[in-house]
């Protein structure tokens, strides 16, 4: 079982979740975040102030999924999300060492699904 | 002058007939009813008569303007950070409530009362005493005196108000109302009455002031100033400041504030007629003008027009176009609102940059410079085929009109100025204007109010 975090552009979620429909991978969370990497801010303008945000906005996606999984979600993440500039964005992979179902109990890789 | 006063000067139909008899109250004694004239020692005296049209607008008018200070909350409230949301909304509410007392109890009479020497009015007229139903005819000859009070209670309410943006987030809750109320008895009332109290001598100067540019904005913005040079910058001002954290609230509360300002200068007609109608047609024309130019000098400067711009010129042609609504023509009005939309451009954009004080708000970089361009202005543009009880301006070939305003202009500038910065020193000496730097850090909401205006959580 892999833990997949993805941080990708706003403006590429809804490709990336159309891509992740088409490998069959339906379970996601999505969340607003602010973070920064090699791309700079982009200048924002209040009464002449200039405001040099070094925080930029991203949408971060995190999704459990078993082994035969793994290569489809990175390539439907890296696929959407890409545009060739600096700022596309990251995609982590980590062991995941359980998965527990809250309503029925179930766990491990069936519990995922 | 404003509308008050003005009533006598800026209806002279009805000014024709009324003559004021020694001490202007005796009016109201000597005729029983109608506007039936009588000679009195050779004086026709009027009785004041109660117009249904002209008291339901400005009934109306008050309420509008009422309005306005919970506009300009969410309006300064859309531009602070989230920390400090209810803090400014707090200051807006605790000055409305406050200010109402203070001017039943004694503001209304040291600016409107019985005039001492043409600087302030005595205290006569304390807790409403002789403030009645019957029309005052030396304020509103057609108007409930009570209701000439309530609308004049509005404009003290607000002008305090708009000193909040010059020390937003980081001004002591308590401070804030001892300073507002210290504040609304030593400069507002002396400098109502000096302009729209009868025997102020600005108005004996034959300044004009229809609604209040030089005794709500100058005062306001001036005040501002010294209040951003007295609490000194925000932490971490000007790089560490997060950008405004809700522009839509602003923007609502800038189209609240514009919508109210019918109410401010139109209502300042005291009557529902002609003039109110003008006074609101160039309201508009001034508000959309600055709007427009000063969006188109964002657009210039930093390739992009920016909404807080908009919003920001937008009101500044309201503050200039306040004193001149009841003067000028449409031309005039457009005239007025290209200068409120470039002159307080340039005050925001390079004076305070160069300067380096903190107007959190721009305060005075929009209501006390807009408010000193519409005094001037006013001396320029206005004109006796508007208002034949008002004056030509320099454009119409009188440059006495214009050293007036100049004059009545520096002489409120100066005095607010000073004034506003003993009385802030006054209290900082006696109990500290300023937050402590943990609780600026934290923010205002939690450590004045114990609250949070945003919820994380549902």
């Amino acid at each position: 079982m892999k833990y997949i975090i993805g941080v990708i552009q706003p403006d590429r979620l809804d490709e990336v979740l159309k891509r992740l429909t088409d490998e069959e991978v339906h379970l996601v969370t999505v969340s607003s975040v602010l973070g920064r990497g090699r791309q700079k801010g982009i200048a924002q303008v209040y009464r002449s102030h200039k405001e040099q945000g070094s925080l930029l906005k991203k949408v971060k996606l995190e999704i459990a999924v078993n082994e035969a999984f793994v290569e489809k979600t990175i390539r439907a993440i890296s696929g959407g999300a890409h545009s060739g500039q600096i700022g596309d964005g990251k995609i982590f992979v980590m062991d995941m060492q359980e998965c527990i179902r809250i309503r029925t109990g179930e766990r491990g890789g069936d519990a995922i699904g | 002058m404003m509308a008050c006063g003005n009533r006598c000067i800026l209806r002279p139909d009805r000014m024709g007939v009324t003559r004021l008899v020694a001490g202007g109250l005796a009016i109201l004694a000597i005729v029983s009813g109608g506007a039936r004239a009588a000679e009195q020692g050779g004086e026709v005296v009027v009785q004041a008569t109660v117009d249904s049209g002209d008291t339901a607008w400005v009934l109306i008018s008050s309420a509008l303007v009422m309005l306005m200070t919970p506009a300009l909350a969410f309006f300064y409230g859309g531009l602070v950070r989230r920390k400090n949301m209810l803090s400014v909304l707090m200051q807006c509410l605790m000055i409305l409530c406050l200010i109402s007392l203070q001017w039943v109890v004694f503001g209304y009479s040291l600016a409107f009362g019985p005039d001492r020497g043409g600087w302030i009015g005595s205290l006569g007229w304390a807790f409403l005493r002789g403030v009645g139903m019957t029309p005052n005819a030396d304020y509103a000859a057609t108007v409930p005196h009570q209701v000439f009070m309530m609308f004049q209670m509005m404009f003290a309410v607000i002008t305090p108000a708009l000193i909040i943006g010059a020390f937003a987030e980081r001004m002591k809750f308590s401070a804030l109302c001892v300073f507002t109320l210290l504040w609304a008895t030593f400069v507002y009332d002396p400098v109502a009455h000096w302009v729209w109290g009868v025997g102020g001598f600005m108005r004996q100067w034959g300044a004009l002031d229809f609604a209040g540019g030089t005794v709500v904005h100058i005062t306001a913005g001036m005040t501002a100033l010294a209040a951003a040079l007295v609490l000194g910058r925000r932490q971490g001002y000007p790089e560490g400041i997060s950008p405004p954290h809700n522009l839509p609230l602003a923007v609502l509360g800038a189209g609240l504030l514009w919508f109210g300002w019918f109410g401010f200068n139109a209502g300042s007609a005291l009557g529902s007629g002609g003039l109110a109608g003008s006074a609101f047609m160039c309201t508009h024309i001034a508000a959309a003008t600055a709007g427009v130019t000063w969006a188109l000098l964002d657009w210039y400067k930093h390739k992009k027009p920016t909404t807080l711009g908009m919003i920001t010129g937008m009101v500044g042609g309201l503050v200039s176009i306040t004193p001149a609504a009841g003067f000028v023509t449409p031309v005039g009005a457009i005239c007025i609102g290209v200068g409120a939309g470039v002159i307080p451009w340039f005050s925001v954009t390079y004076i305070k940059a160069a300067l380096g004080y903190d107007d959190t708000l721009d305060a005075f970089g929009v209501h006390g410079v807009g408010g000193i361009w519409g005094a001037i202005a006013t001396g320029i543009f206005a004109t006796k085929s508007v208002n034949p009880a008002g004056a030509d301006g320099l454009l119409y070939g009188n440059p006495v009109l214009f050293w007036i305003q100049v004059k009545a202009a520096a002489v409120t500038i100066v005095y607010a100025f000073v004034v506003g910065f003993v009385l802030l020193k006054l209290v900082d000496a006696l109990m500290k204007l300023r937050v402590g730097e943990h609780e600026e850090r934290v923010g205002l909401d939690l450590t004045m109010h114990r609250e949070a205006a945003y919820t994380v959580i549902d």
